[in-house]
């Protein structure tokens, strides 16, 4: 056992400052831990969001030392602990106590995406038939818990505060999702392009290497989006062919 | 009338938002109804998507020898005969369909060869059985119900909890909230009420269960006037993480087996083998080898003793340890590194059909489970019992107020089998759905609620915070963990069962005085005293109903009366809240089986 020292944020609405405190530290813990001991023993009041403490539910986002974690899935052992510790909340949405922050916007950009829709059944029990293969691209969009850590950390939305005309990469994810699905019929080529701001994105991969489910969000879900969207719209022969039929 | 609170008014509220929630949401908001659904956390965060395994429909895809027939009988066999058996066969009627009707809203199950859904093998289930996604099929179902959800105006109202059910003439009418980001109250009025709150495992200290799950329904159903049934039954999952210390108790789930894994005490024995009951001998593996081709999907060989039912190897496991045969950490070995033995890509085929297993190990336990053994034991995991309800239209003994899912008892018995709870979620939630839908539009009048009746529920909610002095909430609901961990778990006697009930009173005492610094805005301290009355309720229902079990049958095992009796299998336990206050204990027949259940389950015998 040994006693590390916490840098938490505490506050209200933004208004907040880091306080210190100690506690004491096993074989194992993560960070989530330490935040779970320090609010029974002493700041019972202190504010964090968590459930499943397994790195499924993807609920306890904040940044650790400055980067942005689960702190369930933060390891204790894999920080300097001779340092104290510092935990923040995310910072590209709005602050509501300590270290939950408001994420109720990514709810909102999620309406903006197209539902599936599917092709009509295959068989005629009303089921379909896909080859594994098909299904494995999109299982790995699939596999985002919605931790929104990607969007914490995508600068169009924490530094240049575009919420208004960009989805943000987790929701690129959930676009490809649809639209690389073996069943799905709908198109959202448009929708990337104009409402949810695809070209906003330069594709500095920052979202990838935070992503705590390993999703290769730029290559393999925005880039292939980029794509769809330039061929639809800055395609020179399409362009070309458009002019002529609009006459 | 207008309100002092802020008033929401639906015509089918939904109090949870896992599986059960979001498919009986969308049920009733499908059938036209007005839909509220309350989530104590945020949208899509709630347990279901920890649930690994698989979801369990006879579809036949992998074994056409199976049927809902042979379902129903392997869910009564699992149940020990204590389910509520029109449950059990109208959910494996309709369970097939469920899990196709969410194909047909995006869900992305592994593949066949022949591109139809995939199954896989588990604990108690004669066939393949269970349509999934590697070890992520809860994450996939939520997703996919969320997703169809959102766009069928269902309100959401996120980080909300219900401390109260409102009750006139027998009749809910409405519910009274608080929600956590500034503290403040709400008042649902609501001609249909549908609890879907999940379980009860943070009433022990190690369990799978997230900070959720207070058995929140359970206690609000009770409070209400509702019966709660088999409270007695608790499922202890075999296999979750032990060590390290921090982690103990996390799912490692069932698959692991069903793709081959072995369990074995500490002299490399497969202790399984030993002790085969004697329900299940004729479908047990004898030798190592025929377990292996079992896995592998040979028809003609039968399933390892691994994938017997879960509270029998939760108790082979405790005995093992107990016996001086355990684990470094006091669990035993589970191993799937063994089959590199048998096949020969053998690492990249784990990482594939246990992604998240993979993950887990390695992150949060520095454990290769493509190399090594992992350590496990038993943690809490599932209330198979709940709130009783009707088989049919999911409604409890109080006009209009529903429950689904794991808050709702009956489907599984003594035991529930792996995959069930899946499929129970989306078949009785659509049912919930369906019914409280139709009992909104047969009343015409939108229940008043005066401010009178809710505002000493504001006073009593308000208590912890009012207060300048009193306990740490955290330090009680510790203590309460303890107690029923050491006396209410996975063996007790009348002796535990006795000295447990002293306890919780004690708490409940020490609860009424708890004291939450701080103001009412996003305060856990807050949060966890309000818990603290659920904890209790549903303590003292689980102790009181193991009390009067004086016998031992699937997840209730009695050190003090260790074999099944003949009575046993003729009641089920039922409490409710007596007149005065005090909790009310009844043995209730077990629901008859009609002729055809009475023929299926001798033809499967």
């Amino acid at each position: 056992m040994a006693e590390v020292t916490f840098r938490i944020w505490r506050g209200e609405g933004g208004n907040g400052r880091f306080e210190e405190y100690k506690t004491e530290i096993s074989d194992g813990m993560v960070v989530l831990d330490a935040i779970h001991d320090i609010q029974a023993e002493q700041a019972l009041d202190l504010a964090v969001r968590w459930n499943c403490k397994a790195g499924k539910c993807g609920s306890c986002s904040a940044e650790v030392n400055g980067m942005p974690k689960l702190m369930c899935m933060t390891r204790l052992s894999s920080l300097d602990l001779e340092q104290p510790v510092t935990v923040e909340p995310m910072q590209a949405f709005p602050h509501t106590k300590d270290l939950v922050t408001d994420v109720s916007w990514n709810y909102k950009a999620m309406m903006k995406i197209k539902p599936f829709k599917p092709r009509k059944p295959d068989a005629e029990d009303g089921t379909w038939r896909m080859q594994q293969e098909d299904v494995e691209r999109v299982q790995e969009f699939r596999k985002c818990i919605e931790c929104f850590l990607c969007q914490d950390v995508c600068h169009v939305l924490r530094d240049h505060h575009e919420h208004d005309r960009f989805i943000g990469p987790a929701y690129m994810v959930k676009t490809a999702a649809y639209e690389m699905h073996p069943l799905d019929v709908e198109d959202r080529i448009s929708d990337l392009k104009n409402d949810q701001g695809i070209g906003f994105c330069n594709i500095t991969k920052c979202c990838t290497k935070v992503c705590p489910e390993h999703i290769t969000i730029t290559d393999n879900a925005i880039i292939p989006l980029k794509e769809r969207v330039v061929d639809e719209y800055y395609d020179p022969l399409t362009k070309l062919f458009r002019i002529f039929k609009s006459k | 009338m207008t309100n002092r609170y802020k008033t929401h008014t639906h015509d089918v509220l939904v109090i949870g938002a896992g599986g059960a929630g979001l498919r009986a949401a969308i049920e009733a908001s499908g059938s036209g109804a007005s839909v509220g659904v309350v989530c104590k956390s945020l949208l899509g965060k709630a347990h279901t998507v920890m649930a690994e395994g698989g979801v369990a429909a006879s579809m036949g895809n992998v074994d056409d020898r199976d049927n809902w027939k042979v379902h129903f009988a392997d869910t009564m066999r699992g149940g020990q005969y204590l389910n509520n058996g029109q449950m059990a066969y109208l959910h494996a009627q309709e369970a097939p369909d469920r899990v196709r009707e969410l194909e047909s809203w995006g869900a992305l199950f592994d593949r066949t060869k022949d591109g139809r859904i995939l199954q896989r093998n588990f604990g108690g289930h004669k066939y393949p059985r269970l349509a999934h996604v590697g070890d992520r099929t809860g994450l996939e179902m939520i997703r996919t119900l969320q997703d169809h959800g959102i766009h069928q105006g269902i309100d959401f109202h996120m980080e909300v909890t219900v401390t109260n059910l409102l009750v006139e003439g027998g009749r809910v009418v409405g519910a009274f909230a608080y929600e956590r980001e500034k503290g403040r109250f709400l008042l649902f009025k609501s001609k249909a009420i549908i609890i879907a709150t999940g379980g009860i495992g943070r009433a022990f200290k190690v369990t799978s269960n997230s900070w959720e799950y207070t058995g929140d329904g359970h206690a609000l159903a009770y409070d209400a006037g509702a019966d709660l049934q088999d409270m007695e039954f608790v499922q202890f999952h075999p296999t979750g993480m032990i060590w390290p210390p921090s982690v103990r108790g996390i799912l490692v789930t069932e698959g692991v087996r069903g793709e081959g894994g072995v369990l074995k005490n500490s002299e490399g024995e497969r202790f399984m083998f030993n002790d085969v009951p004697e329900l299940y001998k004729d479908q047990t593996a004898k030798t190592p080898e025929e377990g292996w081709r079992y896995v592998t999907g040979d028809k003609d060989a039968n399933r390892p003793p691994e994938l017997l039912t879960r509270d029998h190897v939760a108790r082979k496991i405790v005995k093992e340890v107990k016996e001086g045969r355990g684990s470094p950490h006091g669990g035993v070995f589970l191993d799937i590194s063994w089959i590199k033995e048998h096949i020969k890509d053998a690492e990249s085929h784990i990482k594939k059909k246990l992604p998240s297993m993979y993950h887990q190990f390695m992150e949060l336990a520095e454990v290769d489970i493509t190399k090594e053994p992992m350590e496990v034991g038993p943690t809490t995991h599932y209330m198979m019992g709940g709130i009783r309800v009707d088989a049919e239209s999911q409604m409890s003994s109080v006009d209009g107020l529903f429950a689904c899912g794991e808050c709702a008892g009956g489907l599984h018995g003594a035991n529930r089998l792996g995959g069930n709870s899946l499929s129970d979620l989306l078949v009785f939630g659509k049912r919930a759905g369906e019914f409280a839908a139709k009992f909104a539009k047969d009343k015409s009048d939108t229940p008043e609620i005066s401010d009178e009746a809710v505002e000493p529920l504001a006073s009593t909610a308000l208590a912890p915070v009012d207060r300048t002095d009193g306990e740490n909430p955290y330090k009680i609901q510790q203590d309460l963990q303890e107690t029923m961990q050491e006396l209410a778990g996975i063996s007790r006697s009348e002796e535990d069962l006795t000295t447990a009930i002293g306890c919780i009173d004690g708490y409940s005492k020490r609860a009424d005085n708890a004291h939450a610094p701080g103001n009412r805005e996003y305060n856990p301290g807050w949060h966890t005293a309000l818990d603290l009355h659920n904890l209790m309720v549903v303590s003292e229902a689980l102790c009181r109903s193991a009390l009067q079990r004086n016998e031992s049958r699937g997840g209730h095992f009695r050190s003090d009366f260790p074999e099944k009796s003949e009575e046993g299998s003729t009641y089920n336990t039922v409490v409710r809240k007596a007149k005065d206050g005090s909790m009310e204990v009844e043995r209730v027949p077990v629901a008859a089986l009609t002729d055809e259940m009475q023929k299926i389950i001798e033809e499967a015998r």
